[in-house]
């Protein structure tokens, strides 16, 4: 078995994970955000140093980058324009015109990514079946390309409504646009998201072609650098929806890559959680800035076709750029080591979005933030060792923290630091507890017999706590959990969506036209998986998005991948009915079902995973010293041992309340839970008793 | 404070921020859930939770502001009739009595009580606009609420969760879309069901029996922030007014605002009296977009609740068009109320001219679309179709900002995509796309209306049921800012042929109904605009060069 490199570039730091014959080497790198390119190779030197591997070693390089996010969010990417049906070029400006907050009167709508001068109306008009009211002008498509061209437009997106029933007039349009103009990327709604609602449609194609050129080009110097080096491998592209892809697929919808640092983390969880035969897992993920929660059920994450980027509203929904592409479901919100804690108007205490980040970081780094953190208020909690955080790299002051709780939160509620600190780690907690609570509404799912499998540097610390408010009463920490995004990719089979809108009642289904339509999005998306799937076993799932007649919301419904026959129509129907009633009780009386689109995933087998190895119990070491630590549900301080991760053998089981300190993060194992080494070195926490 | 005193304080805290959420999940359940458009694309809802005496301690944000306390107000009405010590679980209880609710026939209002280890707890309301009742329809024409559709009482509609079935034998008769309106009622007990789910699991969580401790704390905390808030404004008695085009008249609206020290009243006299068409307030109706338009300015970041709504005071004098008796017609009342906002930045301005707006478009222009047999008779071209969209024009200039171009406000509801509409009926939208030169002129200038021009399948004929407001008197700038342009309702034949503002009129065949929706005021003097805006608007097309040059004195 040859060795296979994973590569995830995120904001601050580059990830680099190898993996050979079941050994794993890490390292991480400084993001080089003018070239990250740089950052990259640097990351692979440094790993291929550490396993004392060769370039030439390399059977398989995954990538996975914010690039795409990040020219977005920075407003970075190329000139784009786009050609859309005449009378509807502000399509982008109007959105669905509304206020994502309503009380405050100074609010910020998002910007769209092409300016008003350069969203170009071209006479032509479908219905809603497909059938033609206006031809298209092609005079006009002449004449607004030439214009676009003095411009100095890089990208161009071409929207149409209904295209997404008939793509002829945009088809054509392109056809128009490459002869006059060969050079000039494209970027279709027909081919990027075909699905109804022109708003996300043409928001999610303008997005597309904002960044094409940036990526392609990055791509390219990107697998040039590798070249050089000697990486003579492959080089596999992470999707936002948890597949791979090739470089060339990637480099036609770079759209497809915004979110892929984060699907990277729920495919490890998913991985972790298959590894221990624990088949409804809660994912939850904390870092600096924000936490991640993904629920995954029979170890695959949940699948969703909405996304925003570039919130400009402090997290709130609606206030970003709609998407329209495969993504994994989850609920990110701003709540992280370095989220800022502060007292409003009703003595609440509020903490985040707002964080203090990594400069000047909280106030316990002493490089100058004031502001008080989550990180300050678990370092007065006592959860930290001041001389030990990230592996001793930074010496944090506790009298810092201290000072900036009192002066923030304590003075002006009437409460000690420490109790300060307190409420402060349980708003946060609560606040991400409630997140996981809508996540679980808006999938129609509960937490009961849930497993939470915490990683990032705050997983660890906030797991118990989150666990207990949701009900969740068994947490995994697995190792490798700095990188988890990384090792995920490694997970990741090469996977290809495709979602196509078709209009069918249940009641009179068009059973040809519905074969005909699955039949080629499967030959697509096989084809796209092919090129990379090297003859590996293809797995095909295919969904139907239902509703009662008359409902708004969609919900997926499986489908058997093979034609449909007039008796599958029935069994559709009864799983329909079942889906609507697990996620609401009140099944509706009387009503059709439609169907508003459908989808089909082609995806490479995963690999057999081997079950942990049991092993026998071993007594538990001495703790190597203790702390004082509060507890943040009582608020009670008793002496909690602390134990190094390093030193506790497979088979050990500790009794909480107790820490578990490893370099990167401490695991907290709280009053009423206990913590047991696996064979696989995760830390396995179950409660005892509800206290 | 004792340490144990610390810890209760902040558990008090974090049961507050659970019961938003919880509140919250109601409201999704709802949206999830919902058949009619306008509920589950529009977001025309509320949602909240009231202790035993009908007091609101939380409210969804997701909602509309219409809903904020004549929804609140609602539940009292509802405990009258059935004392909750009456009330068992899996009771659901419904109207759409526009004095008894939010205001019109259109908006159902669902109440439900909570209970835990069989005792009631506390109550779950929502209100949400549902598509159609009957009746007329939604529109102004009716001369009494009896013409205006279905009239629901305080009923049940579920009894220990049986369905009623005799309610929905009535209800599925009444309405020319029984399928969306049960499904909804459906919806809306739903929705109830989670938010006592989650209220349950709260309670067992914190092992609390009672939310009455709960209750005095919201309570308590958000009257003092609101009362502090008050506190901060200059004390005095402020007074405007503003005109709407009306139905048979036009309308003035007058208000004078007093801020004490610790409330804020507001006295409605010298407004026009009542109309003969919908387009009066109940008063509940009136109250609620008066608190929005105050609480805007003042207490943006409280929430709503009964105690942070206590300190405004409407006195609404009997025979006004703001406070109209049952059986006066009612159902577009939005088209009057939906200006109470800007009326109430009108007397703020005076006080804290640096937290108010321009004036904006501020009355939705929902264009009421009917067509088939219901309009032409057998000669019908086109299937039987009854749709709604909502669309807004500009809003007023920011002190710091320009306005927002095609956004509600008041008004806290969503558009739907013009994809979704036409497949749900026959019809077409050949243009929908901002208004150029109709942003109020100012330093900040206002948002730009949108032009819309809607035909039916094969130019067939069809109908408008009009309810647009700010043709004859467009939204006014502020400081020097110039007015917003104002509407414009009409055909797109050769002669470019007006229509009336309001009221039901069929568009013949072959012809197309245009709308011109209004922009928002501008704020401040025109000249002072930064020049390099205006040629940023001149370059998108959206300020055409003479206005550059006269309005602004910019050479483009």
């Amino acid at each position: 078995m040859t060795a296979r490199l994973a590569v995830d570039i995120g904001g601050t730091f580059t990830d680099i994970a190898l993996e050979r014959e079941g050994e794993r080497w890490t390292a991480k790198v400084l993001t080089t955000p003018a070239a990250p390119e740089r950052g990259v190779l640097e990351g692979v030197r440094a790993v291929l140093g550490k396993a004392g591997l060769g370039p030439a070693d390399i059977a398989l390089l995954i990538h996975g980058t914010t690039l795409a996010t990040n020219a977005i969010i920075e407003r970075k990417g190329a000139r784009t324009a786009l050609l859309t049906t005449e009378g509807f070029r502000d399509v982008l400006a109007l959105g669905n015109e509304s206020r994502y907050d309503q009380y405050d009167l100074n609010i910020e709508l998002p910007r769209p990514l092409v300016p008003r001068r350069w969203r170009l109306p071209v006479p032509e008009r479908l219905d809603n079946t497909g059938r033609v009211l206006l031809p298209l002008d092609e005079e006009a498509v002449a004449r607004q390309v030439a214009f676009l061209r003095a411009e100095g437009v890089e990208s161009v997106a071409i929207g149409f409504l209904h295209a997404f029933v008939n793509p002829a007039h945009e088809r054509r349009a392109a056809e128009i646009l490459r002869a006059l103009w060969p050079e000039v990327p494209v970027s279709l709604s027909s081919e990027v998201s075909p699905e109804m609602r022109e708003w996300e449609r043409f928001s999610t194609t303008v997005a597309n072609a904002y960044v094409q050129p940036l990526m392609a080009r990055y791509l390219g110097r990107l697998e040039a650098g590798l070249r050089e080096m000697g990486l003579g491998c492959p080089l596999f592209l992470m999707l936002s929806g948890g597949g791979l892809t090739t470089l060339e697929t990637a480099a036609r919808f770079p759209i497809r890559l915004v979110e892929s640092g984060p699907a990277g983390g729920a495919i490890f969880s998913a991985h972790v959680a298959r590894q221990r035969g624990f088949d409804r897992v809660l994912s939850f993920d904390m870092g600096g800035t924000t936490a991640k929660v993904c629920l995954i059920d029979h170890y695959r994450p949940q699948a969703s076709r909405s996304f925003e980027v570039a919130r400009v509203g402090r997290f709130k929904k609606g206030s970003g750029l709609p998407l329209r592409i495969p993504v994994i479901e989850m609920v990110e919100i701003g709540a992280g080591g370095g989220s800022i804690a502060a007292v409003d108007g009703m003595g609440r205490i509020q903490v985040g979005p707002e964080s203090a980040g990594a400069d000047p970081g909280p106030a316990c780094y002493g490089r100058g933030g004031e502001r008080p953190t989550v990180t300050d208020a678990n370092l007065l909690l006592g959860r930290y060792d001041p001389a030990r955080f990230a592996g001793g790299a930074l010496r944090l002051d506790p009298a810092r923290a201290r000072d900036a709780l009192a002066a923030e939160v304590g003075g002006r509620l009437g409460l000690s630091a420490e109790m300060a600190a307190l409420g402060v780690v349980e708003v946060v907690d609560e606040n991400m507890a409630n997140a996981a609570r809508v996540h679980a509404i808006e999938s129609g799912k509960g937490f009961e017999g849930r497993t939470l499998i915490a990683f990032g540097g705050g997983g660890p610390v906030h797991g118990y706590r989150v666990a207990e408010k949701i009900g969740v009463r068994r947490i995994l920490v697995p190792t490798g959990a700095g990188v988890g995004s990384a090792i995920g990719f490694l997970r990741a089979p090469v996977a290809y969506e495709v979602v196509r809108s078709l209009y069918q009642r249940l009641a009179g289904f068009d059973l040809a036209a519905v074969n005909a339509l699955l039949a080629e999005m499967a030959r697509e998306a096989r084809e796209v998986v092919a090129r990379g799937a090297f003859d590996a076993e293809l797995a095909e799932s295919r969904l139907a998005y239902m509703r009662y007649v008359g409902q708004g919301h969609e919900i997926p419904v499986a489908l058997p991948a093979r034609d449909l026959a007039v008796a599958d129509v029935a069994a559709i129907r009864a799983r329909y009915d079942e889906e609507y009633a697990r996620f609401y009780d009140r099944p509706v009386p009387g009503s059709d079902v439609e169907v508003l689109s459908f989808a089909v995933t082609v995806a490479t087998e995963s690999e057999p995973v081997e079950p942990v190895a049991e092993v026998y119990d071993a007594p538990a070491p001495p703790p190597s010293r203790r702390q004082a630590v509060r507890d943040t549900a009582s608020g009670e301080v008793a002496d909690w041992p602390v134990y190094d991760r390093d030193a506790v053998p497979p088979g050990a089981t500790l009794p909480g309340p107790c820490i578990i300190a490893e370099a990167e993060t401490s695991t907290l194992v709280g009053p009423g839970w206990s913590c047991r080494m696996d064979g696989m070195g995760y830390l396995e926490l179950t409660q005892e008793g509800a206290r | 404070m004792k340490e144990t005193g610390a810890l209760a304080a902040i558990q008090r805290q974090i049961q507050w921020n659970r019961l938003i959420a919880v509140v919250e999940e109601q409201a999704q359940t709802m949206i999830r859930t919902a058949f009619s458009t306008t509920v589950r694309e529009a977001g025309d809802l509320s949602a909240g939770v009231f202790d035993l005496k009908g007091r609101m301690l939380a409210q969804a944000v997701t909602g509309t502001p219409g809903h904020v306390n004549s929804m609140a107000e609602s539940v009292g009405h509802f405990l009258a009739k059935f004392p909750a010590h009456a009330m068992r679980p899996g009771d659901h209880y419904i109207t759409n009595d526009p004095w008894l609710g939010t205001g019109h026939l259109h908006d159902l209002t669902v109440v439900t009580p909570a209970f835990r280890k069989g005792r009631i707890v506390g109550l779950f309301a929502n209100t949400a606009h549902i598509i159609d009742i009957g009746g007329l329809g939604m529109g102004p024409e009716a001369r009494s609420v009896f013409e205006e559709g279905l009239y629901i009482p305080i009923v049940k509609c579920f009894d220990r969760n049986r369905p009623n079935e005799t309610f929905f034998d009535f209800i599925r008769a009444g309405s020319r879309t029984p399928v969306e309106l049960e499904g909804d009622i459906y919806s809306l007990c739903a929705c109830n069901d989670a938010g006592i789910r989650r209220l349950v699991e709260m309670m067992d969580e914190f092992d609390m029996d009672s939310l009455d401790p709960l209750a005095a704390h919201i309570f308590e905390s958000s009257l003092r922030a609101t009362v502090e808030e008050i506190r901060g404004l200059p004390r005095g008695t402020f007074a405007a007014e503003i005109r709407s085009d009306g139905y048979e008249a036009p309308v003035t609206l007058k208000a004078a605002m007093t801020i004490h020290e610790d409330r804020i009243e507001v006295d409605y006299a010298g407004t026009s009296g009542l109309s003969t068409r919908g387009i009066n307030v109940p008063p509940a109706y009136c109250r609620a977009y008066s608190c929005f338009g105050i609480k805007c300015v003042v207490a943006p970041e409280i929430p709503n609740n009964w105690a942070s709504l206590s300190p405004f005071h409407m006195r609404i004098p009997e025979g006004c068009i703001l406070n109209a008796p049952r059986p006066y017609p009612v159902s577009v009342r939005h088209v009057i109320g939906q200006l109470l906002p800007d009326l109430m930045m009108g007397c703020l301005h005076q006080a804290v001219p640096e937290r108010v707006t321009a004036e904006g478009s501020s009355a939705l222009w929902n264009p009421p679309l009917r067509g088939g047999a219901q309009v032409s008779g057998p000669a019908a071209e086109v299937e039987d179709f009854e749709i709604i969209t909502f669309n807004s024009g500009g809003t007023g200039a920011r002190p710091a900002k320009d306005g927002l171009d095609g956004t509600a406000f008041p008004s806290g509801v969503r558009t739907m995509p013009v994809e979704a509409t036409e497949n749900v009926a026959p019809v077409i939208f050949w243009r929908k796309e901002l208004r150029p030169d109709s942003a109020g002129a100012g330093r900040t200038r206002g948002g730009f209306g949108q032009i819309m021009e809607i035909g039916a399948k094969g130019d067939a004929e069809f109908a408008v049921n009009a309810i647009f407001d700010r043709v004859a008197n467009p939204p006014r700038g502020r400081d020097g800012g110039m007015d917003g342009a104002p509407g414009w309702v009409g055909l797109n034949d050769a002669n470019g042929t007006p229509l009336r503002t309001k009221g039901f009129q069929v568009i013949p065949k072959g012809r197309r109904l245009v709308l011109k929706l209004p922009g928002g005021g501008g704020m401040g003097d025109p000249r002072r605009r930064d020049p390099a805006l205006v040629r940023r608007d001149v370059a998108d097309g959206l300020i055409s060069p003479e206005a550059a040059r006269a309005l602004y004195g910019v050479e483009v």
